[in-house]
């Protein structure tokens, strides 16, 4: 067994797991599969820091290209960057998306060991962050980041960190509010048992002192953890509509009035209990409600996607600049890898660009002098200079994200939403026709108590509850799946969508798995000899490719030149040798696919090394499954795909093809305006409008860290095809909430029949309330887990 | 009876300090990260020494 495990790890690179390429780099026994794994543990083993290994097999990360950090020298930049400073110390906060176990965790809290000049170090493992404190005099911001960069940690910087919106905020001042109200709700519970068990009547001291303690109680339930309930219900009013928040409201200020009145006149012991819990259990409804996966950050917008500096030429020198402050007529230099951040114009070299944020379209698309480069495109060629045209926020790609057809920002009415307006009239009827009566009788005492005990039975708060606590246990089923759905509204939206649009690239195809294909013909001597050529680029293609030859000789080179993002070329035992994109070749070839790795030996055409697309698997069953939604395939790609797509897909289905982001965009709205609810399912920002228009957007990753786009979902590439189930999962859920209504309107026409004689007592209602609340949490909870068995999710 | 008084006092003083000591903690950020300290108090100290002498690699 031992053994079996030995060659097993000898097979991986000792830092990142990777399989090995014939020729390995090796130091001291341990095996790297490239350079930059080595260097990393030479760096990590002089530092005594091999305990990296000790906690998991192959921890490392493959090493990336090198950084362009001049912008962190810029203090402007530092200061938005920086936490905090203060004489000699910083402290900053890093997202590293490469933070993925445990051992990443107990080397980034030992970098003290690297660089003395760190004091501390400290992870978020969920959120991916770290918090480091560190001498600024002695080491610079960059020298952090190179240093976090050198052993496989580079951080990603994106303007996100800069304009960051402090949405957490909200989140802590209602569990502070919950903290209060169970405060609250104990020791009000604690003075009301006296009540309860008829025991004040032995003591009458204590049944006002006891009274007067619940009134006080009462007032910081009402409006400090209950304020939110008042500004809503009054904003709702303004508008002239009702949202469950005014029905809520009203109870509050009914439930508090009434407790002050009884307390003031020693009239009775009031409602404080049933205020306190009712505001408690609300808080926390709305605590699970809000409780989303911090894990996933679902609101990264454009910006995250740009960096945070850009490189400018101001007098023929390169000068970094923070993104904020470019302004029209500014020169960048944008290297290779770089993004383009603002609409601008080709003035020096040659660029081609990988416009795939934008359209799609992965294959690099020329661009000659003069010419227009959208903001958005990555260039991967040498460097080349732009002159900015527009200012970033005016940008084709910000202008597409920030499209005025987008949904607008009225809130979408959902269930609870709309049940509220009738529940209330419902209430206020029934509490006016019962003061009427009494006060027909002329017995005003009853007509007052009659009308206020209404009210505080015909509570909706099974609403407010059943709701968060059926879409949050769905969610967390989903979360286990796969799905990441972003909050509970969303899962409603997934229950009524009718119509399902798929993206081409990355959603039915997966970008992990491309295959490389060889067409032509090649023989194992010039495979040698490809090999030796292309192992000397770090380019991915050249590397996956290697890694398909499986050669386990080289010859060395010389002449070699390589031309980013076009191809290599060198001569190799006096054979000339080309690599590389059809421009780049020797001679015209005429060729099947443009795309591609070519190659030519001795101005002989030898073929092309192609990637192709796999198809996820199960998809025809899945789609299969999905035939009774309407179903629509849009593709940014060329129709070269079409008779696959043809036999997975039936013949009502719509696919079309070579669609752009903004054609994508309309074809939501037009099948909405014909009354469809959709779901578009993509995957890069080219699907973003479609994504963020669409009523239920999902994003497809086989990477969750990537960055998604503005949706509601982020779906696992492998959870594909639960798909249906989840569908069904949301449905289920609904039909929950509506039976848990007709629990809690059995339990409201009990209490309704005490209240409209005006006998209903405190003890009542303290009895009533909870029962009821405890039997809809608990009966949604165990349907939510029938359903999941049914479904097959759990 | 009246020591009620004087226990009623208490145990609304003793609610009070705890509520305060949880204010306190979630101001400081105890609660923020639940995830990482369970992970961090398994790590050893400098028990797998003998181990990184191993690995130790000088050029």
């Amino acid at each position: 067994m031992e053994d079996q495990n030995k060659t097993t790890t000898q097979a991986l690179c000792y830092h990142c797991g990777e399989d090995l390429p014939a020729i390995k780099y090796q130091a001291g026994d341990k095996d790297f599969c490239c350079a930059g794994c080595m260097a990393v543990f030479k760096i990590l083993s002089e530092n005594n820091l091999c305990n990296y290994y000790v906690y998991n097999n192959n921890p490392g990360q493959q090493f990336k290209n090198e950084l362009h950090l001049e912008y962190l020298d810029e203090p402007k930049i530092i200061d938005q960057l920086l936490d905090y400073k203060h004489e000699s110390s910083s402290i900053i906060t890093f997202y590293i998306p490469a933070i993925h176990c445990s051992s990443c965790i107990w080397l980034l809290e030992h970098l003290y060991k690297i660089n003395p000049a760190i004091f501390s170090s400290r992870i978020d493992f969920l959120k991916k962050q770290v918090t480091i404190s560190f001498n600024h005099d002695e080491i610079s911001l960059r020298q952090l980041v190179e240093t976090l960069g050198q052993i496989g940690y580079e951080p990603l910087i994106s303007l996100q960190d800069v304009v960051q919106e402090h949405s957490s905020s909200v989140d802590k001042a209602l569990v502070l509010k919950i903290a209060v109200a169970g405060f609250l709700m104990g020791n009000v519970m604690l003075f009301s048992f006296p009540e309860y068990f008829g025991l004040s009547g032995f003591e009458k001291q204590f049944q006002s002192l006891f009274g007067w303690l619940n009134l006080t109680f009462a007032i910081p339930a009402a409006f400090y953890c209950g304020r939110d309930y008042f500004t809503s219900a009054i904003t709702s009013l303004k508008h002239r509509h009702i949202n469950l928040d005014t029905p809520l409201a009203l109870i509050i200020a009914v439930l508090f009035l009434r407790t002050a009145f009884e307390i003031l006149f020693s009239t009775g012991p009031g409602f404080a209990d049933t205020l306190t819990g009712l505001v408690f259990l609300l808080l926390m409804g709305k605590w699970l409600k809000q409780r989303t996966y911090h894990h996933i950050s679902f609101d990264r917008d454009y910006r995250s996607y740009f960096p945070i500096a850009v490189t400018t030429l101001q007098n023929g020198k390169e000068k970094p600049v923070s993104i904020n402050e470019i302004k029209i007529g500014d020169r960048l230099w944008i290297r290779n890898g770089e993004l383009v951040p603002a609409d601008a114009i080709l003035m020096k070299g040659e660029a081609w660009m990988d416009m795939s944020f934008v359209t799609g379209e992965s294959d690099p698309v020329h661009k000659v002098l003069g010419e227009i480069i959208y903001a958005g495109g990555r260039q991967t060629s040498e460097a080349i200079e732009l002159e900015v045209i527009k200012p970033v926020s005016q940008s084709y790609l910000t202008g597409l994200w920030n499209n005025d057809n987008y949904k607008n920002n009225t809130e979408k009415q959902n269930f609870n939403d709309t049940v509220a307006k009738y529940f209330s009239l419902g209430v206020f009827l029934i509490a006016f026709a019962a003061t009427g009566y009494w006060l027909l009788q002329n017995d005003s005492h009853k007509a007052w108590a009659a009308f206020t005990a209404v009210i505080i039975v015909a509570c909706p708060c099974v609403l407010a509850l059943s709701t968060p606590f059926t879409l949050s246990a769905i969610l967390s089923v989903f979360d286990k799946k796969g799905f990441y759905v972003k909050n509970t509204d969303a899962v409603e939206e997934l229950s009524k969508c009718d119509t399902l649009i798929f993206d081409k690239t990355g959603t039915l195809t997966s970008n992990e798995h491309a295959e490389i294909g060889f067409s032509g013909t090649i023989s194992g001597e010039e495979k040698i000899i490809v090999g030796s050529l292309l192992r000397n680029s770090i380019h991915p293609l050249s590397r996956h490719i290697l890694k398909t030859l499986n050669v386990d000789r080289f010859y060395s080179i010389s002449d070699y030149k390589e031309v980013v993002g076009k191809g290599l070329t060198a001569k190799i035992n006096n054979h000339s040798i080309y690599a590389g994109h059809l421009s780049m070749l020797p001679m015209a070839v005429k060729s099947a696919s443009e795309s591609g790795v070519h190659i030519v030996i001795d101005h002989v055409y030898k073929g092309c090394f192609d990637i192709k697309q796999q198809w996820r698997s199960g998809l025809a069953q899945l789609i299969l499954k999905l035939s009774k939604f309407k179903l629509l395939v849009l593709s940014g790609d060329t129709d070269k795909d079409r008779w696959m797509l043809d036999t997975i897909f039936t013949e009502k289905t719509t696919i079309r093809f070579r669609q752009s982001p903004h054609q994508k965009l309309d074809a939501v709205l037009k099948l909405q305006q014909g009354g469809n609810k959709v779901m578009m399912l993509g995957d890069g920002l080219n699907d973003a409008g479609a994504l963020k228009q669409s009523n239920f957007g999902i994003a497809l990753t086989d990477n969750i860290n990537n960055f998604t786009p503005g949706c509601d979902a982020i779906l696992k590439g492998s959870a594909l095809n639960y798909l249906p189930d989840f569908i069904q999962l949301s449905k289920d859920g609904l039909k929950i909430i509506k039976t848990s209504f007709a629990i809690a309107i059995a339990y409201n026409c009990i209490g309704i029949y005490f209240a409209v004689q005006g006998t209903l007592y405190p003890l009542v209602a303290a009895v009533l309330m909870p029962i009821s609340t405890v039997t809809i949490i608990s009966f949604t909870t165990m349907a939510t887990r029938w359903f999941a068995r049914k479904n097959k999710l759990i | 009876m009246n020591i009620l008084y004087f226990l009623v006092g208490c145990s609304v003083l003793m609610a009070l300090i705890f509520l305060a000591a949880f204010f306190w903690a979630y101001k400081t950020g105890q609660n923020d990260d639940v995830h990482t300290p369970g992970i961090r108090m398994l790590f050893d100290d400098e028990a797998a020494a003998e181990k990184s002498e191993e690995d130790h690699f000088s050029s």
